[in-house]
């Protein structure tokens, strides 16, 4: 027993919990919106393993053991607090591997994944202080390391002009389009109703988790539901790809495939639903987001149309990303009750 | 009929939370019997607190002054029952500061003092006599901030108030007192409200009150019968901070407060049902205010329910009025859950802005650790005020004081909308608070400094 004045001894009362107020929570955690961003990725996931059988499988795993382990040996060798338990690491690695192509090699899944949680993630501090989209940051990692293996497809029957007789190609659509314009300065394939509807579902070649909008779409409007991402972002992506393409289409018909086509095809319903919605790296305010999505359905379509690359939406949002402090101190609301006079 | 208004603007920013009004919503106020001892603070308004005009051993008679106002912006406090002086100390109060009370010893007669002022006819009096009434009867605004009534109904030369509002939005949890009030008492709140608007001359009289609260609205309705001039009932959307006097004046009128101004920056005054209530009795009676309703709920409290209250009656014999306590109270609010104050213990008193006591079970209080800021957005919907609690929190952290006041963190109401819906837990009212008492330190020093 140590000597304790009588006056120290606190009282035989129970104590009670004082802190400032709000005393209520909404309960809301980080925890909760990253599990929400699982169960919506599930009808993808889902879709993915159905379409690329195993290697959808093993390209999940492959990312989410590496993501989850490189997050925690960086936050214990940096000797910070474990940060695993909000699944934010989870999270990145399903996003990773439904951006790569069904056949990529396991190591360089897993390269992508420790370098998007350690580099572009923990690097910078971690949850919240990510300038860029960790995810999209793999991709592109891979994408100018291994350009070889990035682009090299499973084989897809292309939906062809001439009635009856279908193609195989082991390119993408937006790839065979690219190819085929740059070559001949025709379209390749005729885009129908019934092919809309094949890309809708997911029957195209192309990255393991954006083939099937459908499957996005319902995992879009679960995290909308779920208040766990505002609308902005997603419809004026959508829409500016859409708009802008209509707009090329109708100057130029023969050398622009359909706005639907735009849509459907490569990862705009990804990128739309799950990488531009980030919440770390896209704007707070809802105008903010409004011009985050409209800013990256025009890069989206500057890439696809003139620049080098088939797909551009991994670099639209990452370049609306670098801009997205701008954003945000461009759009800061008016406060209440300024630029207003008094009256008498 | 009484006139049935939607509010001309939707709410800014707000959030839903869990109620709870269920509690108490529907006990009657029960009258408590007068305790064994009574601590009546002089700090019970905003502004400075009352002088203590009495000393131990002098006998008090209910209804007498036993505190001067010290200033315009004070209030006097008077006896809330008849008795002995105990003694004259300080006391701790609910927002943990020290202040001088008056600790009376009841004698069990309950006596009014004789010298209680007349019974007015209110439709006859002028303005100046309705107000030094209300000044000399102790009124201060009851929803809980506690500015001093007369204050806010003598507007400065060159000011015209057009617009009365009435606020019995209660958009805090938990809190039922001006609902009961309004339910059973409609008539008292109704001649409080002319009384207000013959002060003002108010052309505009609006009673708010949110759509949850149907049983008020009726009862308001039937007291109000039929009304002349532009009057009317306004039936706000339940949403919190929907009582928040800038707030309301918006989704009312249109009008923005301009920041750092007054609500009589836009002629407009809003007053608190239990204050009406409380003017009403000033006035049509000459009872000075001395007692109040106060709600007293919680999981922990057997019997929650409303209560009407000597002032100065300890917080443990409010909930001891309730049957007592069930199971562990790991936490004693003073107000509801969203703007009250946490309490060390339940030795502090009932005061004028006593609008509520909330006992929270362990299971509901929870600790959390603050993670960084996502940057989710949803402090920036919530925030009633537009401000963007998410940038100030981070620069407030970073000790940028300068920059969070650029940021006009001083327009901040510290509702708490943005820290309740905060995932990752960031204490972001918190931060500006402390953003808000820098920079106030700041600009005091500042006026100092010109002076010398």
């Amino acid at each position: 027993m140590t000597d304790t004045p009588a006056s120290a001894v606190p009282a035989k009362e129970p104590l009670v919990v004082v802190s400032s107020s709000p005393h209520a929570h909404s309960g809301a955690s980080i925890r909760r919106i990253m599990l929400d961003v699982i169960l919506a990725l599930t009808p993808a996931m889902v879709a993915a393993c159905w379409f690329f059988r195993w290697n959808a499988v093993r390209l999940t795993v492959a990312c989410v053991i590496s993501c989850v382990v490189a997050e925690f040996v960086a936050r214990k060798s940096m000797k910070r607090d474990a940060t695993v338990r909000d699944l934010s690491a989870v999270v990145t690695g399903i996003l990773l591997a439904f951006n790569l192509p069904p056949a990529l090699p396991t190591w360089m899944a897993v390269v992508g994944s420790v370098f998007a949680i350690v580099v572009a993630k923990q690097l910078f501090g971690g949850i919240g202080y990510n300038p860029f989209n960790p995810a999209l940051m793999g991709r592109v990692l891979l994408l100018v390391s291994f350009p070889v293996h990035m682009t090299t497809w499973s084989t897809w029957n292309i939906p062809s002009p001439a009635a009856g007789v279908d193609a195989v190609t082991t390119a993408t659509p937006l790839g065979l389009l690219k190819t085929t314009l740059d070559s001949t300065g025709s379209i390749p394939f005729a885009f129908d109703g019934a092919t809309a509807w094949q890309f809708l579902l997911g029957a195209r070649n192309g990255c393991i988790g954006e083939v099937s909008g459908l499957a996005l779409l319902i995992g879009g409007i679960y995290l909308l539901t779920r208040r766990c991402i505002y609308w902005q972002v997603p419809v004026m992506f959508i829409a500016t790809v859409g708009v802008f393409a209509t707009v090329l289409q109708l100057v130029d018909p023969a050398h622009n495939v359909s706005p639907c086509f735009h849509i459907l095809s490569g990862g705009v319903m990804l990128g739309a639903w799950f990488m531009a919605t980030d919440m770390v790296t896209s704007p707070v305010t809802k105008s903010g987001m409004a011009i985050f999505g409209i800013g990256c359905g025009i890069l989206t379509v500057l890439i696809r149309k003139w620049g080098g690359y088939p797909e551009g939406v991994s670099f639209a949002i990452l370049i609306m990303n670098s801009i997205t402090p701008l954003i945000n101190k461009a759009t800061r609301p008016r406060v209440f009750g300024h630029a207003i006079e008094a009256r008498k | 009929m009484t006139q049935i208004l939607k509010p001309v603007r939707k709410a800014l920013g707000g959030i839903h939370p869990a109620y709870h009004k269920e509690l108490a919503r529907d006990s009657a106020v029960r009258e408590l019997t007068v305790p064994k001892s009574l601590r009546v603070s002089m700090a019970q308004h905003l502004g400075a607190p009352a002088k203590a005009n009495v000393k131990k051993g002098d006998a008090v008679l209910r209804g007498q002054k036993i505190g001067d106002a010290a200033g315009f912006i004070s209030s006097p406090v008077h006896a809330p029952t008849s008795g002995k002086v105990a003694d004259v100390a300080e006391d701790i109060t609910a927002a943990g500061t020290r202040a001088q009370a008056v600790v009376i010893e009841p004698d069990g007669q309950d006596q009014w003092s004789p010298s209680l002022p007349p019974a007015m006819k209110w439709e006859e009096a002028d303005s100046a006599a309705l107000i030094t009434r209300v000044a000399e009867s102790g009124i201060a605004g009851m929803g809980g901030a506690g500015f001093p009534t007369h204050v806010k109904l003598s507007p400065p030369k060159g000011k015209t108030i057009d617009t009365l509002i009435i606020n019995g939005a209660e958009c805090e949890p938990f809190l039922t007192a001006d609902f009961r009030l309004m339910v059973e008492q409609a008539g008292r709140v109704w001649t409080g409200c002319r009384i207000i608007r013959k002060i003002l001359n108010a052309r505009t009289l609006r009673v708010a009150i949110e759509d949850n609260k149907p049983e008020a609205i009726a009862a308001m309705e039937k007291a109000m019968g039929n009304t002349e001039g532009d009057t009317a009932i306004v039936v706000l959307p339940t949403s919190y901070p929907q009582g928040a006097e800038k707030q309301q004046i918006f989704a009312i009128t249109g009008r923005e407060v301009p920041s750092g101004g007054l609500p009589m920056d836009v002629s407009a005054v809003v007053e608190n049902v239990g204050t009406a209530a409380a003017i009403c009795d000033a006035v049509v009676h000459g009872y000075p205010l001395v007692e109040r309703v106060t709600t007293v709920t919680g999981k922990p409290v057997v019997q929650p329910g409303n209560i009407r209250a000597r002032l100065g009656t300890s917080f443990a014999d409010l909930v001891a009025a309730c049957g007592g306590t069930r199971g562990v109270v790991a936490k004693v609010i003073a107000g509801g859950p969203m703007m009250g104050l946490a309490q060390f213990g339940m030795e502090v008193c009932t005061t004028k802005t006593t609008s509520g006591l909330l006992l929270v079970p362990p299971s509901d209080v929870s600790v959390f650790e603050s993670s960084p800021c996502i940057s989710c957005g949803r402090c920036v919907d919530a925030c009633p005020m537009r401000l963007m609690p998410c940038d100030l929190s981070q620069m407030l952290e970073a000790e940028d004081y300068l920059g969070a006041e650029a940021m006009n963190v001083l327009d901040c109401i510290e509702c708490g909308c943005c820290a309740y819906c905060c995932p990752a837990h960031r204490p972001l009212v918190q931060h500006m608070r402390s953003g808000k008492s820098r920079a106030m330190l700041r600009r005091k020093q500042q006026q100092a400094e010109k002076k010398a």
